[in-house]
């Protein structure tokens, strides 16, 4: 609580730090020593462990054990060193604490609440609890020795201190045996766990590459092998694969959301190639942020690009953007069969209100230069927005003078 | 022309050298292939092409090796560089380091085969996108912090920009002529003085920008 050690060792150990900071009351009981281990602990751990995160996973009964063993340990240490309130007292303290522990480690917050009162007093009440759950037969076994211990050291102090004495050094001579026995093995099982953990971490990556792959590059394989009979789609799968695997590889990610023009116009270019079989080239000079006035540019690029799809007969159209000091310009050009502007069709909506006007309504201008046989261009141009301020767009009924008809 | 350009083909893929060969057999004499840096050099040295068609991604230094390599022995080899990516340092690097041009895979056939020629005249091949490229690093659309009193700002005269800007739209050299109201020797000529700048104007720059804007 003071300085995040009993956090610390409970993060590095894999308990509830409430079981360590027990674990220091006990000790204090114990001669005050728990204070000592505490500012020991404090001056000689180091700051922050290194890996991954371990409170997220319940402990092992490896950690568990573990950590009862070098309580245990500490203990004896005091008791020899003289730092003790007596036998009677410490021992059943101790295994009631090590016998709910068992019960706290597997229990969930509710539980807990409800455990916490009875568990420190009634030891009694961690064999039903613990036996309650769907615990593992060893934890069971381990917290029953725990508890009838604490209950066999009840039962001897009451009836001398020699039986006591007695109880408790058989004990510890147990205990004492199975940490040498068992603890190196505990050891490497933990170390075991910790490298499988990192091997499971790294089979989840490789899975979601391969989902990935699965999604994109292999469908779009079958794909093309499917429609091998038509080179145009064969074309724009594959062109369609490119872009979405370079933008994911290279983490351009999410440019539907994008706040820059460049990420825009790549944007914009992407979608009209997964519409219609086009190869859209762009090239983009400078960039800006997005506002309406670039915004309306974008949709009219868009709209000049779907024109050259549906009417030029192309497979491909070249977009180039220039962000300049003043203005914002885009081209869109075809070489495709091309038409004379002057004879268009008076219903046809695709130029007039899709370009020159929208463009109109945000001060710009559009321009649409073809010859039959040649092919297209269209050019369109914004004025730059310098400062920051929002401003409601302009009426759409504003006439623009500038406008070419 | 009047012989057949001599071409040397460098590329890792064994599928699109076939590719390649495939489609330039008929128009270009293909004087030999290489998969690797090393076979690349020697067989380079060999068969002296007139141009090397260059893969800038290959195991073992990159394209770039194959550059600095020949170029020590054989300083009239010209290179054209041919990536699937569009990445700004890949593009700057290769030119820099003695390319006279950058092609993508993606370019067709007869597209390649002009632009083997021109690069066999000794002319300079800007695709659209270096075009904008070159624009963009020479444009002074630095990211704040970059080089903001960059030397290089002016080193672009405003006719060299025009017909940078007008390849970047698309145009061929012939229509950037016409719409210009130039010959083509004389794009030609701004092509390959804007050439000659990017690959001998401040390095650290060039590189910065590439950097600076994050399009690896």
């Amino acid at each position: 609580m003071v300085a995040g050690v009993a956090g610390g060792l409970a993060d590095r150990l894999g308990v509830d730090p409430l079981l360590v900071r027990i674990s220091f009351v006990v000790m204090t009981f114990a001669g005050g020593t728990g204070v000592i281990v505490y500012g020991a602990l404090w001056a000689l751990t180091p700051v922050g462990w290194p890996g991954p995160h371990h409170r997220s996973r319940p402990p092992t009964l490896q950690q568990s054990a573990a950590l009862g063993l070098i309580a245990l340990g500490v203990l004896l240490l005091l008791r020899q060193a003289g730092l003790w309130f007596g036998d009677a007292l410490v021992f059943p303290v101790v295994l009631a604490a090590a016998g709910s522990a068992v019960v706290w480690t597997r229990g969930d917050e509710h539980d807990r609440d409800r455990w916490s009162r009875s568990a420190e007093r009634v030891p009694r009440s961690a064999i039903s609890a613990a036996a309650a759950g769907p615990a593992s037969p060893v934890r069971v076994i381990v917290g029953t020795l725990l508890v009838a211990g604490a209950v066999a050291g009840f039962v001897a102090g009451t009836e001398g201190l020699a039986a006591l004495r007695d109880v408790g050094l058989a004990l510890i001579a147990a205990v004492g045996g199975v940490a040498l026995l068992f603890g190196p093995w505990l050891w490497r099982l933990g170390e075991q766990l910790t490298a499988e953990r990192r091997e499971r971490i790294r089979q989840e990556e490789r899975a979601e590459l391969a989902a990935h792959l699965h999604d994109s590059v292999l469908q779009t394989l079958a794909l093309i092998q499917r429609s091998a009979d038509q080179p145009r789609r064969m074309v724009a799968l594959a062109r369609r694969q490119e872009r979405e695997l370079r933008s994911w590889l290279y983490g351009a990610d999410g440019l539907r959301g994008a706040t820059n023009l460049a990420d825009a116009v790549e944007a914009v270019a992407e979608e009209v190639e997964a519409i219609h079989d086009l190869n859209v080239e762009v090239v983009v000079v400078g960039d800006a942020p997005l506002d309406e006035r670039v915004a309306a540019l974008l949709a009219a690029t868009r709209e000049a690009c779907v024109n050259a799809a549906k009417h030029a007969s192309v497979a491909s159209v070249a977009v180039y953007v220039e962000v300049e000091d003043n203005e914002v310009l885009a081209f869109v050009r075809d070489r495709g069969r091309g038409f004379d502007p002057d004879r268009v069709p008076e219903d046809r909506h695709g130029i007039r209100d899709s370009m020159v006007s929208r463009l109109a309504r945000h001060d710009g201008r559009a321009r649409v230069l073809s010859t039959p046989g040649e092919g297209t261009e269209v050019e369109l141009c914004v004025p730059r927005r310098r400062t920051a301020t929002p401003e409601t767009p302009a009426p759409s009924t504003a006439a623009d003078p500038e406008v070419p008809a | 022309m009047t012989h057949p350009v001599r071409v040397f083909l460098v590329d890792d893929h064994e599928l699109f050298r076939a590719g390649v060969k495939a489609e330039l057999g008929r128009h270009v004499t293909l004087v030999g292939d290489a998969g690797d840096v090393d076979t690349a050099i020697q067989g380079i040295r060999a068969a002296r092409p007139d141009v090397v068609l260059l893969d800038v991604h290959l195991p073992g230094g990159g394209g770039l090796a194959v550059l600095e390599g020949v170029h020590e022995t054989h300083p009239d080899v010209r290179f054209l560089a041919l990536s699937v990516s569009d990445a700004a340092e890949d593009v700057i690097r290769v030119i820099r380091g003695g390319a006279r041009g950058y092609v993508t895979k993606t370019i067709s056939p007869e597209d390649l085969v002009a632009a083997i020629v021109r690069v066999q005249q000794g002319d300079a091949v800007f695709s659209p996108r270096l075009a904008g490229f070159v624009l963009d690093a020479f444009a002074g659309s630095l990211p704040a912090g970059v080089g903001s009193a960059d030397p290089e700002l002016d080193q672009l005269t405003v006719r060299e920009k025009e017909v940078l800007r007008h390849i970047a739209r698309g145009y061929t050299y012939k229509e950037v002529a016409g719409r210009l109201f130039i010959s083509v020797k004389t794009v030609e000529t701004h092509v390959s003085s804007v050439l000659r700048k990017l690959q001998l104007s401040n390095r650290h720059e060039l590189t910065a920008w590439a950097a600076g804007r994050d399009l690896l």
